[in-house]
């Protein structure tokens, strides 16, 4: 090394090359413009409407109402004399079901869409991108909780007596949902930016979800018609787990006799659930941070 | 002086995609690659660039000629193909008039949310917040949606916001022609005042009148390549010359 090249390296002491970020660990550092662009979301959603934040509860309340008339009633699922085989209480098993699905095709179909939606900001201002899933996550879990209040107030008035191992279970299974949306959420957010088939795919994708875990019908159907091993990759899927996990603790207390939980779901699948959508948040880091770079480019 | 910006034989190579489907992309593929899908062309060549802190440069050079993708490899809102870029301390950039800036919220919330966009915690804003709506003279305006406000008055917020996140480089992108003469003049002062502390300044322009006033050095662009690095004048003259 030269003694001219040593002199321009001091100079050169406290560089940085811009635009490379944590990824995640950013958000955390971020936390103040995460909580604005959250503020942002909610406020413009709601802006000129009259009901406000209300539509959270008006809209997953329908959605119940319509899935219960035509699939307990008419189609005879509720169980009955007539129906002796159906599920008990039906209305709960279905609305502790549909609520965390609801969570989750909001929070997903929103964090693949943020990418491209913020992209004037992307274009002209380097900040950490991966804010935009998380907080599109965020919002959700927002309107996600309205639909909590109706659940319990419903869970409340068919006598729900809760212990706390099934309370932290319905924790845990929130949290596995949550990881897995933010998972895809970043991976189909950075994907959608170089395809736009990204969105459509992700909308397909969550067209499945309610059908590929026990929202609609117990889970014992899977073993029944399709057996042991079917049932094993059914849980794999930690839909089925955070599903269940919410069944286990809104609606199991509300009603008489039930299928009980999938074998060894506490010990094993719980476990097995919360891995599989922590290795899909490493996944979508990784794959996100690989293509962040050329973000500004493509957009 | 220490090195504020070290560009060191940056390349930048655009995709010109044709297609933004897989459906597409994959019958390209089936097909034996043929027809071009994609065409490269170089945004920069081979730019190396030493800005020390405080040096106040001009960017000059035709439209297209690669000045806003530089000044996006300064704020790492893009990333060099070949070559480094590497700068100290924090940069503000006005690429483009308010960009951040969500027409649907009041100039308040929209002073918080570029804030903190361009960098600046909680505490800063708020401690900046009176002396940014007066720099802006948007008065009781800042509490009404910005999407009512005037090209003018959004200016006036935008570039308050970005001139007190206290950046140690600066960087704007044609967007001081906006803006009435008043203003305009407040704004030179306080991008010289800027400078006097001690930042770091890159401006394009087209107004060679203000990029005299305000810079000392200029670079010439030209089709991605700098063909002319000296003072302001020299760069001017440069470009006159054709
Ligand atoms: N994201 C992009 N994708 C493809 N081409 C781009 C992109 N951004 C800029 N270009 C092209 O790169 C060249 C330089 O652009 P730019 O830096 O904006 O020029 P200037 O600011 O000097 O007018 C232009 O030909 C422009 O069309
Ligand atoms: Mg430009």
């Amino acid at each position: 090394m030269t003694a001219g090249s040593s002199s321009r390296d001091d100079d050169a002491v406290g560089l940085v090359s811009p635009g490379h970020s944590a990824g995640l660990r950013d958000v955390v550092g971020s936390r103040f413009l995460l909580k604005l662009l959250v503020d942002k979301e909610i406020k413009v959603r709601y802006r000129g409407s009259v009901l406000g934040l209300l539509w959270s509860y008006v809209k997953p309340a329908v959605q119940f109402v319509v899935f219960y008339i035509a699939l307990g009633i008419f189609l005879g699922l509720e169980q009955s004399e007539r129906n002796p085989a159906g599920l008990p209480n039906y209305a709960i098993y279905l609305f502790s079901g549909i609520v965390l699905i609801n969570f989750f095709t909001e929070a997903l179909s929103n964090a693949s869409r943020s990418i491209v939606t913020n992209g004037g900001l992307i274009k002209k201002i380097y900040l950490p991108r991966q804010l935009f899933p998380v907080s599109a996550i965020w919002v959700s879990g927002i309107h996600f909780l309205p639909q909590m209040v109706i659940l319990v107030v419903a869970c409340l008035l068919t006598g729900w007596t809760p212990s706390v191992l099934q309370l932290g279970t319905a924790v845990l299974g929130f949290l596995i949902v949550a990881l897995l949306a933010t998972g895809l959420g970043l991976i189909f957010g950075a994907v959608n930016v170089y395809f736009r088939d990204a969105e459509n795919f992700v909308d397909m994708l969550l067209m499945v979800a309610t059908w590929a875990s026990p929202v609609l019908y117990a889970w014992t159907m899977v073993r029944d018609q399709l057996g042991q091993t079917a049932l094993q990759i059914y849980l794999l899927n930690p839909l089925t787990i955070g599903v269940e996990s919410f069944h286990f603790a809104f609606w199991m207390p509300t009603a008489e006799q039930t299928q009980g939980l999938p074998p060894s779901f506490l010990s094993v699948w719980v476990p097995i659930g919360l891995v599989v959508s922590i290795l899909v948040v490493l996944l979508g880091q990784l794959l996100f941070s690989r293509l962040e770079g050329r973000f500004a480019q493509e957009l | 002086m220490p090195v504020s910006i070290d560009i060191d034989n940056l390349d930048k190579r655009f995709v010109m995609r044709h297609t933004r489907s897989i459906k597409e992309s994959v019958l390209w593929l089936l097909k034996g690659r043929r027809g071009d899908l994609s065409r490269k062309f170089s945004a920069l060549e081979g730019v190396s660039l030493t800005i020390q802190q405080g040096e106040t440069v001009a960017l000059l050079g035709f439209n297209g000629s690669g000045k806003s993708t530089l000044l996006k490899h300064i704020s790492g809102v893009m990333l060099p193909d070949a070559g480094t870029v590497r700068i100290r301390g924090r940069v503000a950039g006005l690429i483009e008039v308010g960009a951040g800036f969500h027409p649907d919220l009041s100039g308040r919330d929209n002073v918080f949310l570029n804030g903190s966009i361009l960098g600046m915690t909680e505490k800063e804003i708020r401690q900046q917040f009176d002396s940014i709506v007066e720099f802006s003279e948007i008065g009781e305006f800042i509490d009404t949606e910005v999407r009512f406000y005037s090209s003018g008055m959004y200016l006036r917020l935008a570039f308050a916001v970005a001139v007190h996140t206290d950046p140690d480089i600066f960087l704007i992108d044609e967007i001081l022609a906006v803006g009435d003469e008043p203003f305009q003049k407040k704004c030179l002062a306080k991008i010289k005042e800027l400078n006097e502390a001690g930042k770091t300044l890159v401006v394009v322009s087209h107004d060679f009148d203000m990029v005299r006033k305000v810079c000392e050095r200029g670079v010439v662009l030209e089709h991605g390549r700098i063909v002319q690095d000296g003072t302001v004048s020299e760069a001017i003259g440069h470009l006159r010359a054709g």
